[in-house]
């Protein structure tokens, strides 16, 4: 578990994800409205050295970049309550990284490695963020990155 | 002279429309399933795309027999390649594809915005260069245009688009789906008394709404810890007032730092009373703002931009592909 005081740090701390991220990685980002789950991704993002102003993927579902990697930035939040085919699983299989948001709505869908990130809003606005790494890479991730 | 059938399916209307010349509109007729997203507080891709596929003949029939023309009649096809929803795009370009093959006809594959920003042209030629400000539920943008078909985008939103934002307080305040009209009316009934941040408050032409919408979630949350009661039609007052007066501050900027010749606001909520009331009363040039029956996603916008791509022969191969997400500045012609 981490605490980040604020939009800068959540911004650097995803820079620093972004930079240690390996081709084909699986992100998926929990936690309320609000609570900063595509600041993180743009952060994210700035690792990938992605020059393109990321924002919010909710409209279309999902945003492509282009950076070292391929950054698929997916907002599953209008996908909740259906199970269906949406053809998300080829970029799931592609060599570029993918950050999915509301990921509790694609659950059936998701490859089951994976990293899952939790961030939760603490009374004075700061926000703790926690880790599950499903899978060796994921666990060898959290070990480079010191956050076990 | 030109008469332009146009299909526009991007989200969640179908919708077909002809266009004699510039703005005569033979027919636009959309079908919206609003009520159906309605139930799920969203729209659902899938059930988009699902009840595109079953309407579009309706739709297409419906619009040619109101139009009174024949598919021989036409001269081109223009249909919407994106951006929007995989699935819904899909389903309007297989029938303009089709169409197209079927009927030898040109085919034209206009940008949903480039729509957006031409149903202006459905009332009145606009006059270059000007600044479009787009507004909608995945756009929030500021679009300088120096001539006709140029896109630059000079600013926009770093986070949430304004119609999303509007969509998730509707959400968190347990509004109607969609949020922006239901807040919008609201708004004209309640009075300024909760006070929020004027978001993205400073000299670039950017916008951000994820910080508004965070403060009106952590307003709601904090009242309803201590039991207060929160008064939907002022929060829904005071919401608005801060989001439209970062919208008008920041276009006027633009628009006088660019020297154009007139605004227009272009996409959904280009409908929303408070946007069209400020912006109209503090800009000291020319405001267009859409008709209020082309404001939401409709197929005439997409055959008034068709019919300027024709003029200028901008046609499309019968091998064009859907593009989900699509940049507007890629669509542009000339310097």
């Amino acid at each position: 578990m981490i605490q980040l005081l604020n939009e800068k740090e959540m911004i650097e701390f995803g820079k620093s994800l972004g930079q240690h991220l390996f081709e084909g990685a699986i992100l998926t980002l929990n936690g309320e409205l609000g609570v900063g789950k595509t600041t993180l991704t743009k952060g994210i993002g700035q690792g990938l050295e992605v020059k393109k102003i990321i924002n919010s993927p909710t409209f279309t579902i999902v945003k492509v970049y282009h950076g070292n990697k391929t950054l698929y930035h997916f907002d599953a939040y209008r996908l909740e309550g259906q199970n269906e085919e949406l053809g998300f699983e080829e970029m799931f299989e592609d060599d570029g990284v993918c950050v999915i948001e509301w990921p509790q709505y694609i659950e059936d869908i998701l490859p089951v490695e994976r990293f899952e990130i939790y961030i939760k809003k603490n009374e004075d606005q700061s926000r703790s963020l926690s880790f599950i790494a499903k899978g060796d890479k994921y666990r060898q991730l959290l070990e480079e990155m010191s956050l076990c | 002279m030109s008469l332009i059938l146009a299909i526009e399916s991007s989200c969640d209307e179908m919708s077909v429309a002809v266009l004699k010349n510039k703005r005569e509109i033979l027919s636009n007729i959309v079908a919206s399933q609003i009520d159906t997203h309605r139930l799920y507080g969203g729209v659902v891709p899938e059930i988009a795309s699902r009840m595109h596929v079953e309407c579009v003949s309706t739709v297409l029939k419906t619009a040619l027999s109101e139009a009174k023309i024949d598919m021989k009649d036409v001269d081109a096809i223009a249909v919407t390649k994106g951006p929007g929803l995989v699935g819904s795009l899909h389903v309007g370009m297989q029938a303009a594809k089709t169409l197209a093959l079927a009927y030898h006809k040109p085919l034209i594959g206009v940008h949903h915005i480039a729509g957006h920003i031409y149903a202006n042209e459905l009332v009145e030629d606009i006059e270059y260069p000007c600044l479009c400000l787009v507004v909608s539920g995945g756009h929030t943008e500021l679009v300088y245009m120096k001539h006709v078909f140029s896109f630059e985008v000079i600013g926009q939103t770093l986070d949430d688009a304004i119609g999303e934002a509007y969509d998730k307080v509707g959400r968190v305040l347990h509004l109607p789906y969609p949020g922006g009209p239901v807040i919008d009316k609201l708004a004209n009934q309640g009075k300024h008394r909760y006070k929020l941040p004027l978001p993205m408050n400073d000299d670039s032409y950017n916008f951000s709404f994820s910080g508004l919408k965070s403060a009106v979630i952590n307003l709601k949350h904090n009242a309803d810890q201590r039991g207060e009661e929160i008064v939907n039609e002022d929060l829904a007052c005071s919401f608005q007032d801060v989001a439209i007066e970062v919208l008008v501050s920041k276009t006027i900027k633009a628009a006088q730092d660019y020297l154009v010749k007139e605004i227009i606001v272009a996409g959904g909520v280009s409908a929303n009373s408070g946007l069209r009331r400020k912006l109209t009363e503090r800009s000291s040039m020319k405001v267009l703002f859409p008709p209020m029956a082309y404001c939401t996603d409709n197929a005439a916008m997409i055959a008034s931009a068709g019919r300027i791509m024709y003029e200028n022969s901008m046609f499309s191969a019968l091998d064009l592909s859907v593009k989900p997400s699509y940049d507007l500045e890629e669509e542009s012609v000339g310097e």
